[in-house]
């Protein structure tokens, strides 16, 4: 395996715990063996992360937005 | 009176017309439905116009309503629907090509230049606004149909058979999109993640 097909083909189902037991060894060796890949894999995780984190908005009640909408529905 | 009685309660004065059930659903839910719909659109203009809708829509379908549904399911749903409709015909043109910001290979499939380590973990990250903005403005550079697999997998946590109905797309293309959308968010990140060398 090399750095194209974990990244592209593998890492995804290696996430979700979906590798064959044959693919998880040969994946796992590449990582053994190659430093880019493991920084790949962890900022790729980080990354996911980040974006569940960082979506974390206000949870308000517009009152403009109320009356609007109840205005709409006719209440 | 448990929550789930006080949810049957409501639906059934909902059924019935009452004016005051509606806005009791409005303000109840209008915080949840927010969040999802400032995730899912540009600006909170159209965040708000999105509630909006989903909220006019559940007032005219909640004869439609599965009384063994959850309320908060149901509604979640429906302002997931109502932002993908907004997004549809507000498409942005020209959106950012994906695999501009894809990893690239040598022919011997070596990564080309190697990904080097982020220093600092994501938590720790987090902490601070300025990294929150910058991964919310990567996120929304993203093109909008791999931005919608990722928000509403990895932000709203829905499974991927959900995301796959909701979009109307199969499993395969939901996990191929939120691949894609991880990696490509993930470059957009990278620069400000690494230590700049001086």
């Amino acid at each position: 395996m090399n750095c194209s097909e974990l990244i592209t083909t593998f890492l995804a189902d290696y996430l979700e715990g979906h590798l064959p037991p044959d693919t998880l060894a040969d994946f796992e060796h590449h990582l053994d063996v190659c430093a880019s890949c493991v920084a790949y894999l962890r900022s790729y995780r980080e990354t996911i992360t980040l974006a569940a984190g960082a979506g974390v908005v206000p949870e308000d009640i517009p009152e403009e937005l109320v009356a609007v909408i109840l205005e709409t529905v006719g209440r | 009176m448990n929550a789930r009685e006080q949810e049957h309660a409501l639906v059934e004065r909902l059924r019935a017309g009452d004016p005051a059930a509606f806005e009791t659903l409005v303000r109840t839910h209008m915080p949840a439905l927010l969040r999802v719909a400032r995730r899912m659109m540009h600006s909170e203009e159209d965040a708000r116009d999105a509630v909006q809708d989903a909220f006019v829509s559940a007032f005219r379908s909640i004869g439609k309503f599965d009384a063994g549904a959850q309320l908060s399911t149901w509604l979640h749903r429906i302002v997931i629907n109502a932002s993908l409709m907004r997004l549809r015909t507000q498409r942005r043109h020209p959106e950012e090509d994906i695999e501009e910001h894809l990893p690239r290979f040598r022919e011997d499939g070596h990564q080309s230049p190697a990904s080097e380590p982020w220093p600092e973990t994501a938590q720790t990250l987090l902490e601070r606004a300025e990294i929150r903005e910058v991964v919310r403005a990567a996120i929304d550079r993203l093109p909008d149909n791999y931005r919608e697999v990722l928000v509403l997998r990895d932000l709203e946590e829905l499974s991927t058979d959900e995301v796959a109905r909701a979009l109307g797309v199969t499993a395969n293309a939901v996990k191929v999109r939120l691949h894609r959308a991880r990696q490509a968010l993930r470059s957009l990140l990278d620069p400000y993640m690494r230590p700049v060398t001086t």
